[in-house]
């Protein structure tokens, strides 16, 4: 594969595990950019990405926007408080005007699922989700299979368990459908008033016991969780979620011996994780947010030298 | 009748479950908006410029079709639709009358708004409206409206629509006093805590689109709310919109055991299913929400065994701009008058249902849910009739809508079947141009 054959990143559900695989390589080609004194390289030159976050997020848009500086692109961003959607503009008005700013990518976080593919009905330039309501959260999950691929050399075959909130979790959504294309075993588990219909019949196993998840598992991720959403708690307490459903060191003994711990951040220390484990020798989590700008730079220039122009000598040369 | 005295239908398949008619051919003469003769070669009644003779060889003679779920949307949201273009509508789609729901702004609460639908509907209808009032003052689920008053304005049932009753003593309160006028309640089930912050049926295709769920649950534990209720009260109940299979197992057991129940499903119901919509499809949202294969076979099996008995299409025009938006913001609902007979005619292709039980489902047994004329061609009765041409096949496009919205789900579906004339108290009010 030279070029992708999708022109939006939406989700993982429209990538054929050929491209994720892809994507990968291209992430890791990247990487050593990220470890240099001069961690700039031009190939974006001229190119302008524009953030859309109408959903606060730090992480995601810090390592979106280093991602296009660190290959020379030019990026503005705006926020939902800073942008005419609290004057009433519609989301398609907001973004056809974007777009005739000329752009070449638009990256969206937005609270309603499909948001990102309704307006890259509407625009020329590519669309890249970074995050859409419950729905998915591509880069996330492509960072975590970049992350996990380093450790073990491959996806295919690893038992990967998810616990937490899985029915909120964009995270989770990605990862179990990139994972299952590139060949790895989904377990999760979590309280049930967080557990969706409808994942038996994809293939995910579904636990109630978090040690039943975690049994053989290679890969731990852990989900931050929040207790009320929408109005009525889904849980009754932190203390009692820590206690059921938190990984610690006793929990992991279900796990394979050489498991790794993840997650997406920010995380709740003591709930999801005990301070022990997000900080012992086999918790990724850093790794992660590392690989995260390497895997954004891969989509930025994936989708810039798919969107026709030529395609610059300096990419050549640095890919 | 325009300038002519009378119209005498010619040689077209009768069928009228009325009368037991099952695709007959036969003659009916209409004279003074009625139904003066119906039988074998009827000659016309005087010389052939008084009158007019359509020969119907081919076409289906049916009683007017009736929905008594649509929403004309005046007044107060005239920009979706208004009492012009939406009959309009349902005489293009073959309708002669359509009941009305209060869900307007403001809503119909009250016997002036009632009367002026229907002032607006005499100066403006192509067919006839029956203006269903609101159960609560200003659709508040608080206290009741004035059912008496309503009733002598015009209206002729009520219901809270495009809103449930959320409690169950109010819902008591006004099937006991329904009681006064023999008048009929039309329950919009939905057990809100449910169903509150879900945009689409809650199952594998809502996990896999990220897409907050409502379960049936939501649907059906309203129903069986208000069969306790109509059986505590003896009050007359009508189900608007069912949609699962669980509520029609409920309903046909109220039934069997004698509670007065009525109940109704949308075309759109026993058309699709969740899966349409794939895509963030917003001309696929609406509420209740389209459910699975399973709930849309237990639909078809419920209009031809008879737990269903009616037809209707819950039309709920909106303006594109309450659809071109993100899935979740978008507005619930889909228009129906136009589409519905194609797509009831697609049931009688399949062989789910006779061409005598569909009349019945989409004329006579609406007629007598809301205890109203129409749904027989019997002689004597007002010459509401609609002829439909079975067999021309067409694309469902945007410019064949009459409506004043286009948010159909249905566009681009290639379908058979449509209304060829109807006539309404005995004025043509639609007519295919030839």
């Amino acid at each position: 594969m030279e070029q992708l054959k999708i022109r939006h990143i939406l989700g993982l559900r429209d990538m054929s595990a050929e491209e994720i695989g892809f994507i990968l390589d291209t992430a890791e080609s990247l990487k050593p950019i990220l470890h240099r004194h001069i961690k700039k390289v031009p190939p974006l030159r001229g190119r302008t990405i524009v953030t859309l976050f109408f959903e606060p997020s730090t992480r995601t848009k810090l390592s979106f926007e280093l991602a296009a500086k660190r290959l020379s692109a030019d990026t503005v961003g705006i926020s939902k408080s800073m942008s005419s959607v609290v004057k009433g503009e519609t989301l398609i008005d907001t973004t056809r005007n974007i777009q005739a700013m000329k752009p070449d990518i638009i990256v969206m976080r937005h609270s309603m699922a499909g948001a990102p593919h309704l307006i890259a009905r509407h625009v020329d330039c590519s669309v890249i989700n970074a995050g859409d309501g419950i729905n998915e959260h591509p880069s996330q999950a492509l960072l975590d299979m970049l992350t996990i691929r380093d450790h073990f050399g491959s996806l295919k075959g690893l038992k990967v368990a998810i616990i937490g909130d899985i029915t909120h979790s964009r995270v989770a959504h990605s990862n179990i459908i990139g994972l299952q294309k590139m060949g790895a075993r989904v377990a999760v588990c979590g309280p049930g008033t967080m557990l969706p219909p409808g994942l038996a019949a994809e293939g995910v196993e579904v636990m109630m016991r978090v040690e039943e998840a975690i049994e053989d598992a290679d890969v731990i991720m852990a989900l931050r969780i929040q207790r009320e959403r929408q109005g009525l708690p889904l849980f009754p307490s932190q203390r009692e979620y820590a206690r059921k459903f938190g990984i610690n060191n006793r929990r992991l003994r279900a796990a394979k011996e050489n498991a790794i711990i993840m997650h997406p951040g920010p995380i709740n220390r003591g709930v999801e994780l005990a301070p022990d484990v997000a900080d012992s020798g086999r918790s990724l989590i850093l790794d992660q947010v590392t690989n995260g700008v390497a895997v954004r730079m891969a989509l930025f220039s994936l989708l810039i030298a798919e969107s026709g122009d030529e395609r610059s000598p300096d990419m050549e040369r640095q890919v | 009748m325009n300038r002519n005295n009378w119209l005498l239908l010619k040689h077209g398949i009768v069928i009228d479950p009325s009368q037991g008619i099952e695709q007959e051919p036969m003659d009916i003469l209409v004279e003074d908006g009625r139904i003066s003769a119906i039988g074998h070669q009827i000659p016309p009644p005087g010389s052939a410029d008084s009158g007019e003779i359509l020969d119907l060889t081919g076409k289906w003679v049916v009683p007017g079709l009736i929905d008594i779920h649509v929403h004309l949307r005046e007044p107060g949201q005239e920009y979706k639709e208004t009492i012009e273009t939406g009959t309009r509508a349902a005489a293009a789609g073959g309708f002669t009358a359509v009941a009305s729901m209060p869900n307007t702004s403001p809503p119909n609460d009250s016997a002036e708004i009632t009367r002026s639908i229907l002032a607006r509907a005499k100066e403006k209808g192509s067919c006839r409206v029956y203006p269903v009032a609101a159960i609560t003052k200003g659709q508040a689920g608080e206290s009741l409206t004035e059912f008496g008053d309503l009733l002598d304005a015009g209206a002729i049932a009520f219901s809270d629509d495009g809103l449930p009753v959320s409690d169950a003593a109010v819902m008591r309160l006004a099937m006991e006093y329904s009681l006064n006028f023999h008048a009929l309640i039309i329950s919009h089930a939905e057990e809100l805590s449910l169903s509150r912050n879900g945009c689409m049926n809650l199952g594998n295709v809502s996990t896999r689109l990220g897409l907050r769920g409502i379960p049936a649950a939501a649907e059906e534990i309203a129903i069986f709310r208000e069969i306790k209720l109509a059986e505590l009260t003896g009050a007359r109940l009508h189900i608007a919109h069912v949609s699962t299979k669980g509520s029609i197992e409920i309903i046909r057991r109220a039934k069997e055991q004698g509670v007065r129940v009525t109940a109704e499903s949308a075309p759109h119901y026993f058309t699709l299913t969740e899966e349409a919509v794939e895509g963030y499809n917003t001309f696929a949202k609406m509420n209740p929400p389209l459910r699975t294969e399973q709930d849309r076979e237990a639909i078809i099996q419920a209009l031809a065994d008879g737990t269903l008995d009616a037809i209707a299409t819950d039309h709920a025009p909106h303006d594109i701009l309450e659809k071109e938006c993100e899935f979740e913001a978008a507005a619930n609902g889909i228009i129906g008058l136009e589409t519905a007979l194609p797509l009831t005619l697609e049931l009688v292709e399949q062989g789910a249902i006779t061409p005598l039980r569909m009349v019945e489902l989409i004329s006579t047994a609406p007629a007598s849910i809301i205890r109203q004329d129409g749904g027989s061609l019997k002689q004597g009765s007002p010459a509401d009739i609609t002829v439909i041409d079975p067999e021309t096949e067409y694309e469902i496009t945007r410019d064949l809508f009459r409506s004043r919205s286009f948010n159909s789900p249905f566009l681009g579906r290639r379908v058979r079947g449509r209304a060829a004339l109807t006539i309404c108290q005995g004025r043509i009010t639609h007519q295919l141009s030839r």
